[in-house]
Parts: structure tokens; sequence; C-alpha cells
């Protein structure tokens, strides 16, 4: 091909995923040792999971029901049986120096996951998701991987249980990459099998190729001949939906310029460096059949196939979603925003419960959402003090406080300054000034603004709006201004 | 067992390089002739009557519970070296 031609050509991204995801369990995958992170390095070991001589895998029963869940979300079919197997690889993360994990069977197998990008619905086709243990972490010391004096070695993580979701490669764009790996960490922590906070706990190689324009087809679909002739990249040190998103955009634009200038594109492994917002070349030594897989003997076969009925899985966001807007008469962006997390949705229903649901949605998506946001917090930041937020709605829904008065001085305070709302509402007296106050603050404005009242007689309405506003900062801002309007009309007309 | 054929010597190297293991020529060439010697043990298996296999076992599981594992001092005792509670090895680039 010339460079001419080259320049010519229409080009379109083509991108698949390997996600790997760990899944919340207390114990590792085959072995009783904690999953919680340790301050001291090699502190959750074992024989299993130090691959010590004669120790025997045994497989945890949760973080198979954690696979079915997962399964069930993303519709996959789970196979009557499906096993383990060894990887081989000497890397000192291994210690066994092979990894147990699934090959010819895994325990998910053809999938799908709904999403939405820039308002648009798409679906990706999950090729297979299984399970495998999670390596150990190595430290490079004095230098990165090529350069380090030496390597220090920590198993605490060795062992954790991790699933490795492969998609078909559906993905046209890297904002379509970071849209997904978003969805999917939704629907995970919703089924409760995932802690996105933890670090290291989603980690993705991403495969990358450019076709001519033209071999894609109206709905997307691309011929299996043409992604076999496109050289692609394989990326991999992925551990965020804004990696995701920068690593692939990098990579895309330089095949895409590589193309233009009628040079090739190597099909190899890059490594995503991203504090320098690069994809390097990395040198690569093993085919899939240098791993030599085979069946591991010491696991005996899973049959799980049933589980799918036994096991139940909540409600997930898009039906949630869907539910919220029906049941509630919400709109699509506060359905969205109550539905951002399971913890913000279930937050919302015990409010709409115990008092209106138009009034728990705009406290729960504007209010709280609104304040958290505006401090950088999460809800996850105040778990413990939902029962505080409900009391304030409760001051609200009952009149004892304005609307103005729970959002600007409480919210803010309980926010800021730790306190409950109680606690607020009498420090500042904010509660609900008592009729006879108001209606002595009524007569005292009338009787010290006899210009105004005398202006309300001639018919300017604005003098009414001036007396009101006399009344509210009379008793502090804690009366209603309705009913204020209503008893100044009233002592006016008897005037 | 000078009559089975011996494995090519670029296999030998390949399956070295694998396991991280460094041959020099003569050490390939002795190889190349043992891995042959023990590809041909295998045929014995061809011999094996077919037989029976043992009882179905499937799903074995342990519950979700913690259990107490080595201390650091114990998981690094074997270590040939260690640095602050951690496994010390080559660089692996």
């Amino acid at each position: 091909m010339t460079a001419q031609t080259a320049q010519a050509r229409d080009l379109a991204t083509v991108i698949g995923l390997e996600v790997h995801v760990q899944l919340e369990t207390d114990t590792k995958i085959f072995c009783g040792c904690s999953t919680e992170p340790a301050d001291e390095p090699n502190s959750r070991t074992c024989p299993v999971c130090l691959g010590l001589p004669g120790a025997l895998p045994v497989l945890n029963e949760a973080a198979v029901e954690a696979a079915v869940k997962v399964g069930k979300a993303i519709d996959a079919d789970i196979p009557v049986e499906t096993r383990f197997h060894r990887k081989n690889y000497y890397y000192p993360d291994l210690p066994k120096d092979f990894q147990i994990t699934q090959y010819d069977a895994p325990i998910c197998q053809d999938g799908r996951l709904e999403f939405s990008v820039e308002g648009e619905d798409r679906a990706v086709a999950i090729r297979r998701a299984h399970l495998e243990e999670d390596p150990g972490s190595l430290q490079h010391v004095g230098g990165d991987i090529d350069t380090a004096d030496y390597t220090l070695v920590d198993y605490n993580r060795a062992g954790t249980p991790l699933m490795e979701i492969v998609t078909e490669p559906d993905f046209r764009s890297p904002g379509e990459v970071r849209a997904f790996l978003a969805k999917l960490e939704e629907v995970l922590e919703y089924l409760g099998v995932f802690d996105a906070t933890r670090d290291g706990s989603l980690r993705v190689d991403a495969n990358l190729s450019m076709v001519d324009a033209d071999a894609v087809a109206d709905d997307g679909a691309i011929d299996g001949s043409t992604l076999e002739s496109a050289n692609r990249t394989e990326v991999k040190n992925i551990s965020s939906h804004k990696g995701a998103e920068q690593a692939l955009a990098y990579e895309q634009s330089r095949q895409k310029n590589a193309i233009q200038r009628g040079a090739d594109v190597a099909q190899e492994t890059r490594h995503w460096d991203e504090s320098k917002g690069v994809t390097l070349s990395m040198r690569t030594k093993e085919e899939e059949k240098d791993y030599r897989y085979f069946r591991e003997a010491d696991l005996p076969p899973l049959r799980v196939a049933d589980w799918k009925k036994r096991i139940a899985i909540p409600e997930l966001p898009a039906a949630r979603r869907e539910r919220f807007r029906e049941a509630y008469g919400l709109s699509r962006e506060a359905a969205d925003k109550l539905t951002s997390t399971k913890q913000v949705a279930d937050f919302f229903e015990e409010v709409a419960e115990a008092f209106d649901p138009g009034l728990a949605a705009t406290w729960v998506a504007d209010e709280l959402l609104g304040e958290l946001n505006y401090r950088d917090m999460h809800v996850t930041d105040v778990e413990g003090r939902l029962d505080e937020v409900t009391r304030l709605v409760e001051l609200v829904a009952t009149d004892e406080i304005t609307a103005k008065n729970a959002h600007e001085t409480v919210l803010r305070g309980m926010l800021d300054g730790g306190e409950d709302p109680d606690t607020i509402v009498e420090r500042e007296g904010l509660g609900k000034t008592g009729d006879d106050e108001v209606a002595d603050a009524v007569r005292d404005a009338i009787e010290a603004n006899p210009d105004a009242v005398a202006d309300f007689h001639a018919g300017e309405d604005g003098a009414l709006n001036f007396l009101v506003g006399q009344v509210m900062q009379s008793t502090g801002g804690s009366a209603d201004p309705g009913t204020v309007n209503e008893l100044l009309r009233e002592a006016l007309a008897g005037d | 067992m000078s009559d089975s054929e011996s494995v090519d010597p670029e296999e030998v190297r390949h399956v070295a390089g694998l396991a991280r293991v460094d041959l020099d020529e003569a050490e390939v060439e002795r190889f190349a002739d043992q891995f042959g010697d023990i590809l041909s043990y295998f045929d014995a298996l061809d011999e094996v009557p077919e037989t029976d296999r043992e009882a179905d076992l499937a799903n074995v599981f342990r519950a979700d519970e913690v259990r107490e594992g080595l201390t650091q001092a114990e998981a690094l005792r074997n270590a040939s070296d260690s640095e602050d509670g951690r496994f010390k090895g080559p660089r692996v680039g």
C-alpha cells in the first residue's frame, strides 16, 4: 500500500477487553487466609497460597456463589460441568509456578451487558467469565521492571478470588470502554461481590486494532477475516475507567498515525504507563501453548448449573431505575441519581416509604447528594449517619422547620460540624415559630410601619411583601411565609 | 535407551527458557537425548488396560471462614533472602 492510498483510508477502531475483578469474599479462593488488606506484608499466608510442597487447595464456596451471581447478572450460561486448569509460567508473583485458573470450561459463557454512552444504549457480548487466583504483588526496587536492583514479593494478595471477564471485540471507541467499565462496576457492587474502593480490585487488559471503516456493517458488525488480518496490540496495566479511556485513546491515535504514514502496526503487548500517559512495547516471551495448560487434578469438577435457580440476586440498577420512574413518578435524571449506588437507592426507598416519594427524591437526590458532592464525599462517608438524615427529612415533613433552614443550616452543619439535626435546630433556634409569636410579630410590623400600611390600602402590592419581610426578619426566618402573608392580609382587612 | 529419538535442540532451548534455566551447548545436547528417552517412557501407557474411573467426585468446597495461617516470620523462614518482611529475589525484567 502506498502512503497516498493509506491517507485516503477511513479507519474504525475495534476494542475487546479482559477485565479482572476481585471478588469480595472473607477468605482466599483456595485457602482460609483472610482477604482483608493487611499493613504487614506476608502476614496473610499459609502453605496453600505460598505454594509449599504437599499443600492442597480447597475451593471457597462463596467465590463460586459470587461467580454464579455475576453469571446471572450478565445473562450468561453456566455449563453443566466446569473445572480448573493449571496455567504454567515462571514468575515470582506465583509461588507455585502455575496459576490455578479455568481454561476450556469457564463457569460463565455467552453473556452480555447493556450500558449507555452519551445517551445511546449499547450492548456488549461477553464471551466468557472465569474464576482464578490472584498472584502476589511485586516491588521492583531501585528502578523499573527492567532496571531494578532486585525484586521484593508480598503474597498477601496471592489467592484472592478473581473473575476474568472477557468481552467480544464489540467496542468502537475508548469512551464506550469507559462507560462499560463503570456499568460493570455498578452491577458488581449491586450484587455485593465487589468493592471498588479496594486498591487493585479492577485491572483491565485491552486489545485494540484499526480496520477499514468500510468493513464495519451498519449494525456495527465486523466479519471475522477482517479482524484476523488486522494487527492488534494488547495494552496491559490499566487499573481504572479513566485510565482505560486514556490508554486506549493514546493507542488508537498511535496506530492511526502509523497506518496513515504507511507503516505497519506490530502485533505486540504494550504496557500503559499512567504517569507518562503513553503505551510502551513490552517484550513477551510466552505464547498460549507455552502455558502448558493442564487439568488441576487437586480440584474436582464443579456442577453448579442449578445454582442459577437457587441463588437470588438483587434487583439490578437498570430495572430499579425503571421501577423508580414508574412507581414514584421520578424524572430520568432523578432516577439515575437515586440508583447510582445500591446504598443511595436503598436509602431513598426507606425515606420514600416513611414520608413522601417527592420529598424523599428532593432530599436524597438534590440536597444530600448535592452537598456530599460539593464536599467531594460519598454516601459511604455518611453510612452510619443516614438515620440523622432521615430525622432531618422528618423535621421538614412534619413542618417543624422550614426547608430552607433544613438545607442551608441543618444539613450543611451536619456535614461540616458532625452534629445531629436536633442539636442544630435547638442551638440555632430554627423550630418554626409558634402561632402566637407570629401573630405578635404581625401586629408589631403593622404598628411600626404606618406608611407601608397606607401604601397597601392604596393598592400597592409591594407594600405587603415589605411587611412580610419585616415579620420574617423579626422571627429570624422561622415563620412560614405563606402563613405570615395570610395573617397580614387578615389583619389589614380588619383595619 | 539408545533406541529413542532425541528431541530437536531448539525445543530443549525453548523449554529451558520457559523454566528460566540457562543451558550451555553440551547440556542442550545431553538433554535433547534425555528428553527423547523420557518421552518414550510414555509409550508404556499404551500397554495399560482400560479401567473404570474412580467414584465421581464433584463440588468439594470449604466454607468462607477465616483460618489462622502463618506468621510473617514463619512464612519467610525458608526464604533464602528477605527484606522488610518480603521475599527478596533478583530482577525479573
